[in-house]
Order: C-alpha cells, then sequence, then structure tokens
C-alpha cells in the first residue's frame, strides 16, 4: 500500500531539478499556501478545544482562542453528566454499540466476501449486484418496517437494534471492500491449499483470513468511527437516557437555552471526539489508504 | 455447520503451507472443490438472512404501507394513493422539504467536489509532507459527520458568535445566520463542504494513476497548465469525478444529523433547514404517521434512483474510459 504512493508519486510533474533556486522558492510557497488553507479548515476543531476550557461568559463572542482564565470546571460538570448520568454511562453505551458493530461487520461481511469472492454457485451475479445496489438505497426505505419488527419483538430501547444489522452483513460497502481485496489475493494459494487437502472452510481459515487482515483493519476502523458519530438511528431507537450514547446525550444540551450549558457541552463534545482523533492518529494511513482504493463514504 | 465440519474435520491440521510444490502442472489446476453451491450459502448465511429479512422485506413492506394509515399500535388501513396525492396537494412543509433538500444538494455537491479537485490537485505533488497534508484534510470527513460539530457550527452562526463578530466588524450584522431564513442553509452547506477530504483522497488516488506520457507528451506539444487540465486531467479522471458525483448526491439527499442539531431539531427559521429527512422522521416517529413516512421513503428512494439513472445515463457523453475508442 506504501508503494502506491511512493511508486506513483514520482510520475507527477512539477518537481522537477529539486536544486534549482525557483523551484526551492516554489516549495515554500507551497507549504505556506497549504498550511495556510489547513489553518482555516481545522479552525473551528481548534476552536472547539479551546472553548471547552473557557469560562462561559467567554465563550460565544470572544474572537480569542486563548481563554482569559482556564476552567476546568467545564469539564467536572461534563463528568457529572446530564438528566442525572455520568458521562461514563453515555461513554460506556456508545462503546457497546460500537465495538458490537465492529464484531458484527468484521464476522459478517468476511464471510459473505469469500463466498462471493471464490466460491462458485449459481445466484452469485444476481446477489452480488443486488449487494452493490444496496450500497444507494436510502436508509429510510427500510426503517420503518425494521422498526416496526423490532417493536414486536420488544426490542426497541435496547442496543439489539443497531448491532443486529451489522451480524447480518447489511452494510454493503464492507463486503464490497473484502470481495474487491479477496480478488486481488492470487488464487494459486487457494490451489494450493486444495491440493493440500483443505475444503472452503479451512482454505478461508488459514489461507484467505490471515491476508485480509488490511481490509479487516479497514472495516473495522470506520465500523468504529461511523457508528461512533451516528445519530439517527440511535436516535429512532434509544429512548431511555440510561441507554443514551454520548451523541443522544450532546442532544440534551441543544433544550438547555442557558449560555451556562455552554462549556460543559463543548466539554462534553470533546471527550467525544476523544476516540475518533486517536484511532485517526493511530491509524490514519489504513484510513486514507483504504478510502483511496475503495471509496468509501467519508 | 454440520456438514461442513464432517467433511473437513477428518482433515483438522497445521495451516497448509502456500504455494506448496506439488508437481501439478501449471495449467491444470484443481477445480474440483469450489462447486459446492451448500458451502457457499453456508457462509453466506447471514448476509441472506440480513437481505431477506432487514432489506427486500422490509422494502417491500414499507412499500405497502406507503398506501395505507399506519400508527404503529393499530393495524395498517388501506387507503390507496391517498398519502401520495396529500403530499403533493396539501402538505406545504413536505414541498418546503423537498426544496431545500434539492437546494442543499444542487449547491453542496459541486462546491464539495470542485473544493475536492482544487485541493488534490494542489496536493499532487511528489513534495516532503505531502502524506501528512493528505491526512490533515481528511480530519474534517471523520470529525464532521457527529453531533460534536454540528454544535460547534451551531456556537459558531449563532447571534454574537464567532462569524456574527467577524462580519459585524466589516458592518454585516446578521443577527446569526441560523437564525436568519435567508442565510441559515448556507450553514449546513458550508458544514458540507468543509468536508471535502474524503473526495479529495478518492481524486488524489486517480490523478496518481494518470500516465505521465500524456503530461510528457503535453508538454512537447507545448500546452498550457490550463488546456493540459482541460485536455488531460479533466478526461482522465471523469470516471472518478462521476463516481464522487454519484456518492455525495446521495449522501446530501439522506443528510440528517447537522440540520437536526443546528435547526434543534425543527427545520427553523421558517422551514429554511427543514431537510428532507428531518420532515420524514418528525412525520414518522414524533407524529408517528408512519404510511405517510414510507410514502415519503419510497418517493426519497425513487427521486434517488432517477438521479443515479440520469448520471450514468448521460455517462457515456462526458466520461472518458482510456482503452475506448472515442
Amino acid at each position: 500500500m506504501s508503494t502506491l504512493s511512493d511508486g506513483l508519486s514520482t510520475r507527477t510533474p512539477g518537481a522537477r531539478r529539486p536544486g534549482a533556486p525557483g523551484a526551492r522558492l516554489r516549495t515554500v510557497g507551497w507549504h505556506a499556501l497549504i498550511i495556510g488553507v489547513l489553518a482555516l479548515l481545522l479552525y473551528p476543531v481548534v476552536w472547539l478545544l479551546a472553548t471547552s476550557i473557557k469560562p462561559t461568559d467567554e465563550i460565544l463572542s470572544s474572537l480569542s482562542l486563548l481563554p482569559s482564565r482556564l476552567a476546568p470546571e467545564n469539564y467536572s460538570a461534563a463528568l457529572d453528566g446530564i438528566a442525572g448520568i455520568g458521562v461514563w454511562r453515555f461513554f460506556t453505551n456508545s462503546l457497546i454499540v460500537a465495538i458490537g458493530a465492529v464484531i458484527g461487520n468484521l464476522v459478517s461481511c468476511a464471510l459473505a466476501a469469500y463466498a462471493f469472492a471464490r466460491l462458485r454457485f449459481r445466484l452469485r451475479g444476481p446477489l452480488f449486484a443486488f449487494t452493490l445496489l444496496t450500497i444507494m438505497l436510502p436508509y429510510h426505505v427500510v426503517l420503518i418496517p425494521q422498526y416496526t419488527i423490532f417493536q414486536k419483538l420488544d426490542l426497541v430501547g435496547t442496543f439489539v437494534p443497531l448491532i443486529l444489522p451489522k451480524l447480518l452483513a447489511t452494510d454493503a460497502f464492507f463486503v464490497f471492500l473484502m470481495v474487491q481485496f479477496i480478488r486481488g489475493l492470487p488464487r494459486e494459494l487457494d490451489d494450493a491449499a486444495e491440493i493440500d487437502g483443505c475444503g472452503p472452510v479451512l482454505t478461508f481459515r488459514y489461507v484467505i483470513l490471515p491476508l485480509l487482515k488490511p481490509a479487516l483493519v479497514t472495516t473495522a476502523i470506520f465500523t468504529f468511527i461511523w457508528t461512533w458519530n451516528d445519530f439517527f438511528s440511535q436516535l429512532v431507537y434509544l429512548n431511555d437516557p440510561d441507554s443514551y450514547t454520548l451523541p443522544l446525550a450532546l442532544r440534551l444540551f441543544i433544550d438547555q437555552t442557558s449560555e451556562s450549558a455552554f462549556g460543559p457541552m463543548f466539554a462534553m463534545s470533546v471527550l467525544s471526539i476523544v476516540p475518533v482523533m486517536l484511532f485517526f492518529l493511530a491509524f490514519q494511513r489504513y484510513l486514507v489508504e483504504g478510502i483511496a482504493t475503495s471509496g468509501l463514504k467519508g | 455447520m454440520g456438514k461442513s465440519t464432517m467433511t473437513t474435520g477428518t482433515l483438522r491440521r497445521p495451516p497448509p503451507r502456500p504455494a506448496a510444490p506439488d508437481g501439478t502442472a501449471p495449467g491444470a489446476r484443481p477445480r474440483y472443490r469450489r462447486n459446492r453451491p451448500g458451502i457457499a450459502y453456508l457462509f453466506l448465511s447471514p448476509w441472506v438472512a440480513g437481505a431477506l429479512l432487514l432489506t427486500i422485506g422490509p422494502m417491500l413492506a414499507s412499500l405497502y404501507l406507503s398506501f395505507t394509515d399506519y400508527d404503529l399500535f393499530t393495524s395498517p388501513e388501506w387507503v390507496g394513493l391517498e398519502n401520495y396525492q396529500r403530499l403533493f396537494a396539501d402538505d406545504a412543509r413536505f414541498l418546503a422539504s423537498a426544496k431545500v433538500t434539492a437546494m442543499y444538494v444542487l449547491i453542496s455537491v459541486p462546491l464539495k467536489l470542485a473544493a475536492a479537485l482544487a485541493v488534490a490537485l494542489l496536493l499532487n505533488r511528489k513534495r516532503r509532507g505531502q502524506g501528512f497534508y493528505r491526512s490533515a484534510f481528511y480530519a474534517p470527513s471523520l470529525l464532521g459527520t457527529g453531533v460534536a460539530i454540528a454544535l460547534v457550527w451551531r456556537a459558531m452562526f449563532t447571534d454574537a458568535g464567532v462569524v456574527d463578530s467577524v462580519t459585524g466588524t466589516f458592518g454585516w450584522d446578521t443577527g446569526g445566520w441560523i437564525n436568519e431564513p435567508d442565510y441559515a442553509l448556507y450553514v449546513l452547506i458550508i458544514l458540507a463542504v468543509w468536508q471535502f477530504g474524503a473526495p479529495m483522497v478518492i481524486f488524489l488516488a486517480g490523478l496518481k494513476q494518470i500516465p505521465t506520457e500524456l503530461y510528457d507528451a503535453a508538454a512537447v506539444d507545448g500546452s498550457g497548465t490550463w488546456r493540459t487540465f482541460r485536455s488531460v486531467t479533466l478526461p482522465m479522471l471523469s470516471p472518478i469525478i462521476l463516481f464522487n458525483l454519484v456518492l455525495e448526491t446521495i449522501h446530501a439527499f439522506q443528510a440528517f444529523t447537522p440540520a437536526f442539531i443546528v435547526s434543534g431539531g425543527r427545520g427553523g427559521p421558517s422551514n429554511s433547514t427543514l431537510f428532507y429527512t428531518l420532515y420524514l422522521y418528525e412525520r414518522g416517529f414524533s407524529q408517528f404517521r408512519m404510511g405517510y413516512a414510507s410514502a415519503m421513503a419510497w418517493l426519497l428512494l425513487l427521486v434517488i434512483a432517477i438521479i443515479t439513472a440520469l448520471f450514468f445515463g448521460t455517462s457515456r457523453r462526458w466520461v472518458f474510459y482510456s482503452g475506448e475508442d472515442r
């Protein structure tokens, strides 16, 4: 994957004669331009971080990113939570949903992708085409009947409606990602395993699965971050503050009109994006390469 | 599961070494195994269950529900086309939501893709730091879909907020964009464009696939920067442009979180941020008019399908696939 960027970038124009004085100036200008655009782009994130430690009365109007004094009380108020429930509860709920979704997607999408990429069965073409079509399907078309089903099963208000669909490979994006990846693996490996007496199950377990690791990592990271950020389905299915996830808890702040809530609100906002930022810093290469090779949504 | 463990259980042994030398002639690959549909469907069983129970079944059910009056608690009552008729004939809020969503898609998608392409072209140099910059530009795409950033936008564009203060120093006192029906939608459009990093990364990958020979040939022919962009870069990139256009359009139609958070769930002021999905949620899950909401969902699917078909249908005219004789 790294050879992709290294090998191809050498061909791009605009970097000839790196030693020439004009080129050096152009390079500096290029860096300056990009850093300028980046500063503007990342200002809202920096503003969020700065605001979360500002005293409440400075939050809205003050343009300065630096507070007149630090206000750690925002964070202690955020840790106390909202509606009488501590933030760790929301954090744990978000974590359960996200990890459940990750496990579900990893297992179900890998199994389905192996069948689509390597096994022969009559309906393979039509079924795979159907999978690709469902990428375009708006969630709202299946939402109401799904809700009715979960309502009848008395599961609305639990995490099941948020996790079960992932266990059933409904995230067509990741099936597609893994199919593409498996198709890129040399068939000779399968053949060798076959000669050694492996059936499809063992071939999947000992040949495909270990090689699939990069695609699995990409799937896990994206599933985690998207589920962590997801708001709509959690809003629909979770109705008891005890089962609220972080996005739903943050939303409770909207209804509080007093400005005194702003400090804790932004402190909790920061807490909610910390896992995403950590994932991003740790796995940014996987994320960016994953999106570049498979064209996932952002 | 039982069948497969029986056939393979006797073979449990250490993982096979890949590409074991076995003396088989290269062309004669054994194909005696892969033709067993039973095992294929075993691997597919979670997918099949999901496709039937959570996709196809619910799709057909919501199509049926769209012709009924259904409130979740009593059984659906057939009303024919009434829901659809009422949507267009006497539901001003629906028409407003359709208009707001159309504007959002029409403005935010082209701007987002233009920003993505511009920055991708800028970044497409062999220089130190390119990888770092690429990741940094991508970061908003990961953060921006969450509630936290939507709250930031709400606070920055409120009355006497950061943006209001800045424009105020130039004598333009807006009273907060989110309180102004004329500007509120642009708060959401700016938030969407801010997340141009995802299509940018895809553009960048596409740019790197363009053969250098084409640029060399253009340079030999004395082609200027703009001409080279028009005649080499754009045609070579057009399949990626189509891909990004389809994907971003589909996503823009379904945007929900920013409008919900910025407008406090109501789509105000004066319906100016009433996204289609917001109104659908309101009908379905606040008022429990689920037949009506199902009709809205199917209209959305229809519109998305038509637009996607249009993109692909016209693509023969503007998308260039290399290797094609055109």
